[in-house]
């Protein structure tokens, strides 16, 4: 284009005229993704904060300033929103130890030199990618106090039988009551439905944190393993000195990753106890579902879709930053 | 934070330890197809209670293998008794608009972060980190105010307006953007040079050298858009509440419902909606795997 006939000055001009299309093509390029971002994902979380400013019952109501956020976190709503948190912390602290020792187990597993890794592989990704409705139909089923597989299985083992998805007592309570003994109201565990619940999840998510860790093992130098074994470190060592140090990342992120989708938890709690049974599986996305959709109480319910945001912004950013870091260090 | 930390997944994963013994081979073996029975029976469960009669589907204890028969004519009676045609067509069309709409402004945007330089980079990258934070639960209440009053989902007179609301919110995602952008950035800057040499336009560069360069990662983007476009579930629940725009989860929900204790019908009919998924699973594993990794999203 930029013959050496043409003076100095054109250019120059051309060169400038070339940074502005250049800028403005961008800007062409840029409009359609951030156009549908900006509507769809930017302004409605400031929006959602407005409305949450409000008494909004389908329709827009008067100002209440901060008074959604203190009846939610003190007042009226102050009850179901903590026995919500609790119970979604709850959900998460009996789902998310679970699903990564499995899949850590299950990934070291897949690792060694075996045969069929990749048809192991193939069957234990398969319910992550299986729609949860479906899937949670299929649970449900399973769970069924009547019909259900689990309760035959257990009849066989001389227990049950159970009313697991519709059972509403807590799990110490029940196995204490099964030995005589009295377990006394707080101690009397997450309900059996949630842990039914919990149950789904570990076998829904095994296979998303499997591949997670099986690309941490992958990342570990294969020298490591061998001077291991020249030292003479026994196959548990090897575990415990080498590969769990090293897998520290993936660990770090496969834990927030799953704490985010329990915090997150909806379609399987909707699908299989919608909340119940007397509100014991019913975590802080069934309220904000319930609160806004159900009741129609748009004002709070989104006072507490913030406030849940903002407990899932905390993980995520502890995310970023680890992550972050590995990219600096490894 | 110029660079995005997606997480790593180890793609060359050949280098292993040494082959363990025989006897921690067997238990290996042991332990590894147990945990896949277990994981694995509810398929099985869903597929052949799907062919039992209905009486033996509520007999207890269930039975393993349907005894009285196979009755294939489960599926049809499951179809008849939803418009089942009408959720699948819905699905594919929202996830066949989603899909291509995602992929268009995903690539447009991620050659400019990639190879173009502008006025505002950093920040409107920043800007896309940020959304890409943000948890659909931020945007749910505030995306439903906003497309209610706009449109009117529901309204027989609308059902363009029904699919609408099902496909605008979905048209860009911050993660394809990162994903497409990482892959540009692969492309070697001799070969942009080289085009521009030869007169070519950000376009025609973009059109003939790096997308077909690329297809990896856009058949990689492309199926998780569809795959989340499938399986989506609260959005359309909260935003359909009529069958003929509703898409096939929410049809799986509302026939739950409809089936009741006849689970026969229920598990033929799971067995309908689940099967396209894994078959699609199943021809693009590979690209579904690692690209759901890197999401870092679940379901």
């Amino acid at each position: 284009m930029a013959g050496a006939t043409i003076a100095i000055t054109q250019r120059a001009a051309s060169r400038r005229r070339r940074i502005v299309v250049e800028n403005l093509q961008a800007y062409l390029f840029l409009i359609p993704a951030f156009a549908i971002l900006a509507v769809f994902k930017i302004w409605p979380a400031f929006f959602a904060i407005y409305i949450s400013f409000f008494k909004w019952d389908i329709v827009q109501g008067a100002f209440r300033g901060l008074d959604n956020y203190a009846d939610i976190l003190f007042g009226s709503r102050a009850e179901n929103w903590w026995r919500s948190v609790a119970t979604t912390f709850t959900y998460a602290a009996i789902t998310v130890p679970f699903e990564m020792a499995f899949a850590l187990v299950i990934a070291y597993l897949l690792f060694q030199k075996i045969r069929g890794r990749s048809v192991y592989r193939t069957i234990y990704y398969l319910p992550y990618i299986t729609a949860t409705v479906a899937a949670a139909a299929v649970f449900e089923y399973l769970y069924h106090p009547q019909y259900g597989l689990l309760n035959t299985v257990l009849a066989g083992a001389g227990l049950g039988p159970l009313r697991f998805l519709q059972e509403p007592d807590g799990i110490f309570e029940m196995i204490g009551g099964r030995f005589g003994f009295d377990v006394p109201a707080w101690a009397a565990g997450p309900s059996l439905a949630l842990v039914s619940v919990a149950i789904f999840s570990v076998w829904h998510f095994l296979g998303f944190q499997i591949v997670i860790f099986l690309g941490g093992l992958g990342n570990i130098p294969v020298e490591y393993y061998e001077a291991a074994r020249l030292d003479g470190a026994s196959q548990r060592q090897v575990f415990t000195r080498i590969t769990l140090p090293l897998l520290t990342p993936q660990i770090f992120f496969v834990f927030t990753i799953a704490s985010i989708g329990v915090l997150r938890a909806f379609n399987e709690i909707f699908v299989l106890t919608n909340g119940g049974p007397l509100d014991t599986s019913r975590t802080v996305s069934m309220l904000v579902f319930r609160t806004f959709f159900q009741q129609g109480q748009i004002g709070y319910g989104s006072a507490m879709g913030v406030l849940l945001t903002l407990i899932i912004l905390v993980f995520t950013v502890v995310q970023f930053r680890v992550l972050e870091r590995r990219v600096q260090y490894g | 934070m110029s660079e995005i930390a997606l997480p790593r997944v180890g793609v060359r994963t050949v280098r292993r330890p040494a082959v363990p013994r025989i006897t921690s081979q067997i238990v290996m073996h042991a332990v590894l197809i147990l945990v896949g029975a277990v994981v694995a029976y509810p398929f099985y469960y869903m597929l052949s209670t799907g062919l039992k009669s209905f009486f033996e589907s509520i007999t207890a204890p269930p039975t393993i293998f349907p005894a009285e028969g196979l009755h294939p004519e489960n599926y049809v009676e499951a179809w008849n008794k939803a418009p089942w045609g009408r959720y699948f067509a819905n699905t594919i069309l929202i996830a066949g608009i989603n899909t291509l709409g995602e992929l268009v402004t995903a690539v447009l945007a991620a050659y400019a972060f990639a190879m173009m330089n502008f006025k505002g980079k950093a920040v409107l990258f920043t800007v896309l980190l940020a959304t890409y934070m943000m948890p659909a639960e931020a945007t749910l209440i505030p995306n439903f105010v906003t497309l209610t009053r706009l449109f009117r989902p529901n309204d027989l007179d609308h059902v363009a307006q029904g699919y609408l609301v099902q496909i605008l919110p979905f048209l860009a995602a911050a993660f394809s953007i990162f994903l497409l952008r990482q892959q540009f950035l692969s492309v070697p800057k001799e070969l942009h040079d080289a085009a521009v040499i030869d007169g070519a336009g950000h376009l025609r560069f973009l059109w003939s050298v790096v997308l077909p360069i690329s297809i990896p990662a856009l058949v990689t983007v492309a199926i998780i858009s569809f795959y989340g476009s499938w399986n989506a579930f609260q959005w359309p629940l909260i935003m359909t509440s009529r069958p003929d725009i509703q898409p096939i989860q929410v049809g799986l929900n509302a026939f739950r419902d409809t089936a009741r204790s006849q689970y026969h019908l229920l598990m033929a009919a799971c067995t309908f909606v689940v099967a396209p998924i894994v078959l699609l699973y199943l021809v693009g594993q590979r690209y579904l795997v690692q690209g759901v990794a890197r999401t870092g999203i679940r379901g």
